[in-house]
Order: structure tokens, then C-alpha cells, then sequence
């Protein structure tokens, strides 16, 4: 059962390079790492290319078929229809060295700046008890392959290039939410690190990388979303500044996403109805200035709310825990779009006229 | 020509060779006894083979069974490796083991965890009791990753001290090492390439660690890594060193069969520590009639007994599914071998039927995920097919058990793990590799520092031999008459497949010698074409030429060898002989060829000879250790009574 095949592979280094034809023999059960193997004993003794386990494991085969990043030993030659051209590129985030063999030497950087495991001072090897229910969460972040799929779909360096100084990536995101989540790591800044150092921030959550984890790590829902709930939580929740603003009370309105115990807080937050602002992460003086003189005093004022939060009392942290389908909003889930203007912070020329 | 390649050198006071468990682990104790060290990874940082271990690590922490201590480990791993291991190595690594897993959490390992908070240990094929510490079935990759960290929390350590992360410890990934330097018989440092620039380096440092790992690329069908093409074992032999046990290598009774592009991919041991069985294309559960009699006492006869086992195991008797690896492998072959094979060449290992779907995904993950992916096979609702697969080599570079110093004529060469020999003996246990990496990569990493100290003047690297060095690994470019790496690869693995492979004969291995032979001529005509950045043609070019002279050891051992045990097989000698049992064969390069002698075992300690039974014993030893022993005994007895 073996039938010739074509593919497109770029072929080239860092001055240039195209994509060169190939027809090779292709049979039952292969992956494309089988196909590359071939072509390397046959027409491309030179064809470079990273491999290892060719089981998945060690995340070396990294690149793009057909466009979509994928583990070269996990694609299989069955996905493709009999006469499709397979075409196979390199990461495109990273710089090529040769072929199919680029310079991931942005994530080692990383790697190497995110804070190590701070183990506790005072317990000794062999006394580390730890529970099974509370390794999991961070083992599931410990099964990442590093074949830095996840760093390559990343829009924030995958077409800006300069974002690549401030910005770690999402491998290094669930290290500090695995560090995080650790039992016994004695550093409790892993999350203010993570906006911080890391830029965090830059993350828009659109989930390209949990689509291409060939491990099916969450790394969204499971790592970065967590660690942005609560590094909200504490610094920069917009509900507590604008609060802070609007009562001009030196007090915290009820809205820490962890300490709000509201009964069922999903139909109370529906009722009442939200109150959002981006104003409110502004690291911009003037900004805020122009926000709060645009706000007007008069409107009803919404209550803050809390977001939906399970029988314990905290946030779902998975999509397969929470009662809705696709992850929260980082709006509230509570709000639609388009916003009533009457909840806008935003003066009208007019506005003053009508009141 | 040489005179216009540009070299360029580094000076350490530790060169460690291999990235993988041993290697880091080596490499984390140099720097830690305040060496400046160098890591070199042929791969890149972290996807060193140790990823692909899914069992565990061995230790007798006695968490899930408190029965459990050193002794017992000592004493299923001499078992395992029929009474041919290093003693020494045994009881160092049983003792050891603990510590060395304790330690990876102190580094930010997340180990599965017991009931009362403790690291979780499972059973697994010639383990007496529970002792695997382990994670899922990624138990490497959380291994590899852990010292990864931890190497890079050292290096954080630096830059905060010296202001550069690689002021003690550097890692050159993508590095390969092609020979070793001496001055007189002393190390002197390594030359080697970097894959992606194709530019030469030069090491000068007066202490050598060898962690390379193994040898498995010489067959057609392996569980192992482009990597593992016996780099290590070929430098130490250049180097003057010696290898022992050569003939011994473990074919791992299930890699997966079906489909083709994934044959040889570990299934692990777990499955059927979890309840999975081997059945014949006739639906029979043939193992019950493959238990040797040295292992009788402990296995199970009836199928009843052994499905009691798993939730009662302290009143009933393992079942033989779990029995030593090279046992499992043998009766595999002649289930095939009868003609009650499946379809791809394997027998069925059958999980779906004997646990819930919900309990196998939650026990083998990442299994369940591989054979998913890769396969599309879901292995809670169909047997897997599976069969022997060139998996691990027992034997290695000849060291000292305590310093793992290599033997021979040469100082500051020092080898742990894999590419080691001794430990093992005839068969390597489940679990006792990567527990086998951090006991002796710790002492070998230990020991490289203090020989490095105790040095008065520094080895001098010779110009004459970088010349040569270059001058060997540039020549496949430069020749374009030769064959292609990719032809002469498949022709080797052919012959060590085929006549150097799980079940051998006389005649067979004398014909690969021959054949490897003539191999030698052709890979020393070898070229590739392309140029030297990043070239995988190249590189197998030049890595050829040490998997060549590996088999040659393990082909000449094991037509010498002429007796089957552990992962050494002769269908014209299938008996184990207690007089073989007496006997290294240690391979040494005599000017190009190998030389192959004989050499006595050391004599086991009486307290360590003592754990074991009489009766056990009167399998492995000859009449005249056996009167030994009984003597041993009786002085013991008399100093007693009085």
C-alpha cells in the first residue's frame, strides 16, 4: 500500500530560500517525519530537520503543514486526501537557521529569566507531603513537551517581532502559573512577576495556543486566564478602581472575584446588570483624568458585580466545569455589547444640555 | 587546510557529554562542588532520551509497601540481572536511590502522591513491591525537566553572583563531539561541531563525564533516538578505555507493532502492571506457560490468582505478565515464532477488556493519548499489538562502582547512566534506569570535580591531534565517490537486526562479523553531500563510524558468550551457565580492531551474599561458590555462638 506523493518543502536558510517540489513514496500508516526521513535517505541527504522520539514526546519536530503548526511524527499522512499536496514550512516566528530547523533560542532565553522553584526552607528531602488533588494543577502545565507550538501561534510575537523583549510567551506563562499552583514553592509573587516581568498584559486571549498543544494543555482556561483573574484581582481590577472613584470611599466595593460569597452569583449579577470600563487599566495620567471628567454624576450607577463562581465559591477554571460554552468574557459575562451609552464613560459635547 | 578552520575553544574545568538525566545530573554536582562545567546536548536542552522513560524511577522509600527496603531492591535487581551485575553498583544504587528521588523535589519535581501526602511508588515487572516513584507515564520528561530547572535555577544563582548565567555552567546545545583529547593518558579536553553552524569547538578540561546513553540506532527496530548511536562507548574505547557486557542488550517485550511509522515505540511495563494481559492470535493468555522455574515461587498459576493479586497483593502471587522484561520478550518470540502471532508480527496486549475506560485513561494517560494520535487506536475499546523492540544496553563503558571512573588506560574519563556498564548485569529492571542516572550521574559528577582538583598541572591539548580531528570529521564532505550514510545506516541495521538480534546462533553472529567487516571498509569511504551547516547527512556520516565499532563489540561478545542470559540469547546455548556467571567479557580497541578478554567478576561482600537463599543461590553459582558460601555461613554461625 504505498502510493508517490508530492510535497512542498521550504528549502533555504537565513538569506532566502523557496519551496522545492518533491514525489515521494508515501505508505499505509506513515507520518509526515516518516515521509521527511525518506526524502532525506533518497533525494535530500541535506534536508535539515529536528526529530527525536518520534512519539510525541520530546516536542522537537516542530513546524508548519499546510500551514497549521503541527509535531512533524504526530501528523498523520491518512489526514490528507490522496491527491493533496502536503507543504511544510518552518516555525515562522522564529528566525530560520536551515530548512526546517529554526532558532528557538528566544525560549531558553525565557526560560532562563522566569524565577526558579523556591523550595521551603524548612522542610527537609523525603518530608514533602503534598496531596494528589492539589499537584494535579500544576502537573498538568509540567506536561508540556516544550515544542513551542504555543510560542509560534502567538500573535503578540508572531507578527511583532519587537514585542519579543517584554513578552514571554505562553510556555513561560504556565511555568509561573505552575510555580504558582505549587504546593510548596515559597515565592507568592509568581502572578505580580507574571504581569509584570513576563507581559502578561499583552495577551489577548484568543486561544491559538491551546488549539495547537499536541499535549491538550489548557493553557488558557488552566494557566494564563487564572493567573490574570488574579493578578486583576489584586492590582488592577476596573470594578475596584472605578468604584474606588465613583464612591470616593477609601473602602473596597465587594468585588474580589475570591472573597465574593453572593449566593447564586450568576442570576444576582443578570439582574443588577454591569458596570465596565477599560479606563480603569490605564497606566495613562491624562486618560484617567479625561475618563473621570467625562463621566456623568447624575446617571443610575449599576452596582459592581462579582463573576459567576461555583459551589466553592471561586471562578471555573476549566470549560469543562462551567455551565456555559467558551470561556468567561473578560468583559463579565453578564454584559452585552453594544453598551447602553447612559453606562459609558464618555462625555457628549451635549450632554449637559439634556440634564 | 586545517589552518583555515577556525576552532573555537573553551576551557572548563568539567566537560559533561550528554544532556540527558546522568548528564545533568553529573553536571548539577560539578557545579555545585563549584567546578566551571559545560554541558554538551546533541539534541537541543531537555529532549534528551531520558523524555521517552514513561515506568518510574526505582527507590526503595517503602511509601505504598513499608516491607520495602534497600535489601529487597539489591536483591531483585541482582535477580533481574541473573547475578552478573557489578555488586557494588547494586547495592550503591539500592541504597542511594531514595536520597536521589527525595532531591528531585527539593529541585520542583511533582511526583504522584500517596493518600497521606507521600511520593506514590507502583508495581512494575521484577519489583518485589511497590517502588516506582513515578508521574502518569511521563515519569522522564518530569525527570528531564526537574534537572533542566534546576540547572537553569543555578544558573540564576550565577548571574546574580558573577552577572552572566553561564559564568559556572553552560549548556552548548546542538553540540555533538566527535573525539576525545589525551595528553599521555590523561583527558585533555574534546573537539567536536556544532550541528547548526557545521563550525568546529574545541574543549580543553582535565575531567570527561560520558553520559551519551545507549546504542539502540544499530537496529531496525528501537525505541530509541536518532541520538543513540554509541558516541559514548566509541570515545572511551578510542580513549583507551574498556566496555563490558557488550553482548547484553534489552529488547523490550512490547513496542508497538502497528501501525508501521510508529514500530518500536515503548508500550509501557504499566499497562500490565495495571491489569493488562498478553494473549495469543487464539485468544489464549499464554504467559502461564513461559514462568522459568527460578521465578516459580513467585508467580501466579492460575489465572484466578493472578487477577486477585492486583487489589490483594500481600496473599496472592504476581501474575506472570510481570516477569523480567528479557522473560516476556523470549515468550513473545516463540508465540510468533508457533505461529499464534497477530497480524503485524506481535501478540495482543489486552487492557480494554479488563479495566473501565474512565480508569485506563486515568492511569495511562499519556499511553492512551500516543496510541490515539498516533495510531488511532483507543486502547480502552481494542488490544494493542505488540512485540520485542531494541530497547536499552546493559553493557558500557567499564568503571569504577564508586567514582564511576572508566578503567582501562585513561584518567579523567568518568561515565553514568546508560553508556555505563555493570550495574545491570545481564538484564536491567524496569524503573532502575532512571534511578540508575541520578545515583551514579551524582558520583560521577562528584568525582570529575575532585579529580579536576586534584590535579597539579592541566593536560595540554596536542595541536597535531585537533588537526587530525578536523581533518577525520570534514573528510565525508570533501569525498564525493563514496556511499550515502543514509545506505550504509540501513545495511548495518540490517545485519544487527537480523544476526545480532534478540535470539542468536553461532553461525549467524560469525557471519555479521564478516559482513560488519566489510561494512568498516565501506563506512571509511563514506561521503555526504551538502555543505557543513546543519547537515543531517553529514552528521550520520560521521556518527557511523561509532555505532560500526559498538556492534562489533557486541557481535564478538556474543558469539564468545556461549550460554543464554538476560538480554543475551543463543538458541545453541540456551542454558544459563553458573560458569559463565563468573565471567565479564571486556572489549578494548587494539589499534583499529577489537580485542575481546575475559575477565572475573568481583567476589560479592558475605553480608550482601547473605540476603540471599540457598536454594536461590544454587541456580546462579557454581559447586565451588556454593561450598564458599555454605563456609561463609558456617563461620558466621560459629562466630555467633561464641
Amino acid at each position: 500500500m504505498s502510493a508517490k506523493r508530492q510535497f512542498r518543502i521550504w528549502r533555504g536558510d537565513e538569506t532566502g530560500g523557496d519551496l522545492q517540489d518533491y514525489m515521494v513514496e508515501v505508505n499505509e500508516g506513515e507520518v509526515v517525519l516518516d515521509v521527511i526521513h525518506r526524502l532525506q535517505a533518497t533525494d535530500a541527504p541535506d534536508l535539515a530537520c529536528r526529530w527525536n522520539c518520534k512519539a510525541g514526546k520530546c516536542g522537537s519536530c516542530s513546524m508548519e503543514i499546510n500551514g497549521k503548526p503541527r509535531l512533524g511524527c504526530m501528523t498523520r499522512m491518512s489526514t490528507f486526501g490522496d491527491d493533496e499536496t502536503v507543504t511544510v514550512t518552518p516555525l515562522r516566528t522564529f528566525p530560520v537557521i536551515r530548512d526546517l530547523v529554526t532558532d528557538v533560542s528566544f525560549n531558553y532565553e525565557k526560560a532562563r529569566e522566569t524565577p526558579a522553584f523556591a523550595p521551603p526552607a524548612d522542610v527537609a528531602p523525603g518530608d514533602y507531603r503534598m496531596q494528589q488533588v492539589d499537584v494535579e494543577r500544576s502537573q498538568e502545565f509540567r506536561k508540556c513537551i516544550e515544542c513551542f507550538l504555543c510560542q509560534n501561534v502567538c500573535h503578540v510575537i508572531r507578527d511583532h517581532e519587537e514585542n519579543k523583549q517584554a513578552f514571554s510567551g505562553p510556555r513561560y506563562f504556565i511555568r509561573a502559573a505552575e510555580l504558582d499552583m505549587h504546593p510548596l514553592d515559597s515565592r507568592t509573587d509568581r502572578k505580580e512577576y507574571a504581569q509584570a516581568e513576563q507581559g502578561l498584559g499583552f495577551c489577548n486571549i484568543t486561544k491559538c495556543c491551546t488549539e495547537v498543544c499536541p499535549e491538550h494543555i489548557k493553557i488558557t482556561d488552566n494557566g494564563i486566564i487564572p493567573m490574570k483573574e488574579r493578578v486583576v484581582d489584586r492590582r488592577y481590577d476596573p470594578l475596584v478602581w472605578l468604584g474606588s472613584k465613583i464612591f470616593r470611599r477609601g473602602e473596597t466595593p465587594q468585588t474580589s472575584v475570591t472573597t465574593a460569597r453572593q449566593g447564586s452569583a450568576t442570576s444576582s449579577g443578570a439582574t443588577r446588570g454591569g458596570l465596565h470600563s477599560h479606563a480603569g487599566g490605564s497606566h495613562d495620567q491624562r486618560a484617567e483624568a479625561q475618563a473621570q471628567a467625562g463621566v456623568n454624576w447624575d446617571r443610575e450607577v449599576p452596582h459592581p458585580t462579582a463573576p459567576a463562581v461555583d459551589d466553592r465559591g471561586r471562578l471555573p477554571l476549566t470549560e469543562l466545569t462551567f455551565d456555559r460554552a467558551a470561556a468567561p468574557s473578560p468583559f463579565g459575562d453578564d454584559v452585552s455589547f453594544p453598551l447602553p451609552p447612559e453606562h459609558l464613560n464618555f462625555a457628549h459635547p451635549d450632554q449637559d444640555d439634556k440634564h | 587546510m586545517t589552518t583555515t578552520t577556525r576552532i573555537e575553544r573553551h576551557h572548563y574545568d568539567v566537560v559533561v557529554i550528554g544532556a540527558g538525566g546522568a548528564g545533568l545530573r553529573a553536571a548539577i554536582e560539578a557545579r555545585l562542588a563549584g567546578k566551571k562545567t559545560a554541558i554538551i546536548s546533541k539534541s537541543l536542552f531537555g529532549k534528551a532520551h531520558t523524555v521517552m522513560a514513561e515506568g518510574g524511577a526505582a527507590a526503595a522509600m517503602g511509601n505504598v509497601n513499608s516491607r520495602d527496603s534497600w535489601q529487597v531492591h539489591f536483591r531483585d535487581t541482582m535477580r533481574g540481572g541473573k547475578f552478573l551485575n557489578n555488586f557494588r553498583m547494586a547495592e550503591l544504587h539500592a541504597k542511594e536511590s531514595p536520597q536521589r528521588i527525595w532531591e528531585l523535589e527539593t529541585y520542583g519535581a511533582l511526583f504522584d502522591r500517596t493518600k497521606d501526602g507521600k511520593i506514590s511508588q507502583r508495581n512494575f515487572g521484577g519489583h518485589e513491591y511497590p517502588r516506582l516513584a513515578h508521574v502518569g507515564d511521563r515519569t522522564g520528561l518530569e525527570l528531564i525537566r526537574t534537572l533542566q530547572q534546576k540547572i537553569v535555577s543555578l544558573q540564576q544563582e550565577d548571574k546574580r553572583e558573577f552577572g552572566s548565567y553561564d559564568a559556572r555552567i553552560r549548556v552548548f546545545s546542538e553540540t555533538t563531539i566527535t573525539e576525545l583529547l589525551l595528553d599521555g593518558d590523561r583527558v585533555a579536553g574534546a573537539f567536536g561541531y556544532y550541528r547548526e553552524s557545521g563550525e568546529f569547538i574545541l574543549f580543553e578540561a582535565p575531567a570527561v563525564v560520558l553520559a551519551t546513553g545507549g546504542v539502540g540506532r544499530s537496529y531496525k527496530v528501537t525505541s530509541n533516538s536518532w541520538e543513540y548511536t554509541g558516541d559514548g562507548h566509541a570515545l572511551a574505547l578510542r580513549a583507551g578505555a574498556t566496555l563490558i557486557n557488550m553482548e547484553f542488550l534489552q529488547f523490550h517485550p512490547t513496542g508497538m507493532v502497528w501501525p508501521p511509522s510508529v514500530k518500536g515505540i515503548l508500550v509501557t511495563e504499566s499497562v500490565r502492571g495495571d491489569g493488562g494481559v498478553l494473549k495469543n492470535s487464539e485468544g489464549k493468555r499464554f504467559m502461564f506457560d513461559y514462568v522459568p522455574d527460578v521465578f516459580r515461587k513467585q508467580y501466579a498459576e492460575t489465572e484466578e490468582e493472578a487477577d486477585r493479586w492486583y487489589t490483594d497483593p500481600d496473599n496472592n502471587r504476581r501474575p506472570p505478565e510481570l516477569l523480567p522484561r528479557d522473560e516476556v520478550a523470549r515468550a513473545i518470540n516463540s508465540e510468533v515464532k508457533a505461529g499464534r502471532g497477530s497480524p503485524a508480527g506481535g501478540v495482543f496486549l489486552d487492557i480494554a477488556s479488563r479495566r473501565s475506560a474512565d480508569e485506563i485513561r486515568r492511569r495511562l494517560p499519556s499511553m492512551y493519548h500516543q496510541f490515539k494520535e498516533l495510531a488511532d487506536v483507543d486502547i480502552t475499546a481494542e488490544p494493542m499489538e505488540v512485540g520485542p523492540t531494541c530497547h536499552y544496553v546493559m553493557g558500557g563503558v567499564e568503571v569504577d562502582p564508586d567514582s564511576g571512573a572508566a578503567f582501562g588506560h585513561v584518567r579523567g574519563l568518568f561515565a553514568a547512566g546508560e553508556v555505563s556498564g555493570g550495574m545491570h548485569g545481564s538484564n536491567r529492571l524496569g524503573g532502575n534506569s532512571l534511578s540508575d542516572l541520578l545515583v551514579f550521574g551524582k558520583r560521577a559528577g562528584g568525582h570529575a570535580a575532585s579529580y579536576a582538583d586534584g590535579l597539579s598541572a592541566r593536560p595540554k591539548v596536542a595541536v597535531d591531534a585537533v588537526e587530525a580531528a578536523v581533518e577525520t570529521a570534514l573528510a565525508p564532505l570533501q569525498r564525493d565517490t563514496g556511499e550515502s550514510p543514509y545506505t550504509l545506516q540501513q545495511d548495518l541495521q540490517a545485519v544487527m537486526g537480523d544476526l545480532v538480534g534478540i535470539i542468536r546462533r553461532e553461525g549467524e553472529l560469525a557471519d555479521a562479523l564478516v559482513r560488519l567487516a566489510e561494512l568498516r571498509e565501506r563506512v571509511a569511504k563514506v561521503s555526504a553531500a551538502g555543505g557543513r551547516r546543519y547537515n543531517p547527512g553529514w552528521h550520520l556520516a560521521l556518527d557511523l563510524r561509532n555505532m560500526l565499532v559498538v556492534s562489533e563489540c557486541t557481535a564478538k561478545a556474543a558469539l564468545e558468550r556461549q550460554e543464554s542470559r538476560g538480554g543475551h540469547t543463543r538458541e545453541d546455548y540456551p542454558a544459563m551457565e553458573p560458569k559463565w556467571r563468573q565471567v565479564n567479557l571486556v572489549c578494548s580497541l587494539d589499534g583499529d580492531s577489537v580485542r575481546l578478554t575475559r575477565k572475573p567478576l568481583p567476589k560479592m561482600r558475605a553480608e550482601l551474599i547473605g540476603l540471599f537463599d540457598r536454594a536461590e543461590l544454587a541456580k546462579y553459582l557454581t559447586d565451588e561458590e556454593l561450598a564458599d558460601f555454605d563456609a561463609s555461613v558456617a563461620d558466621a554461625g560459629e562466630a555467633d555462638n561464641r
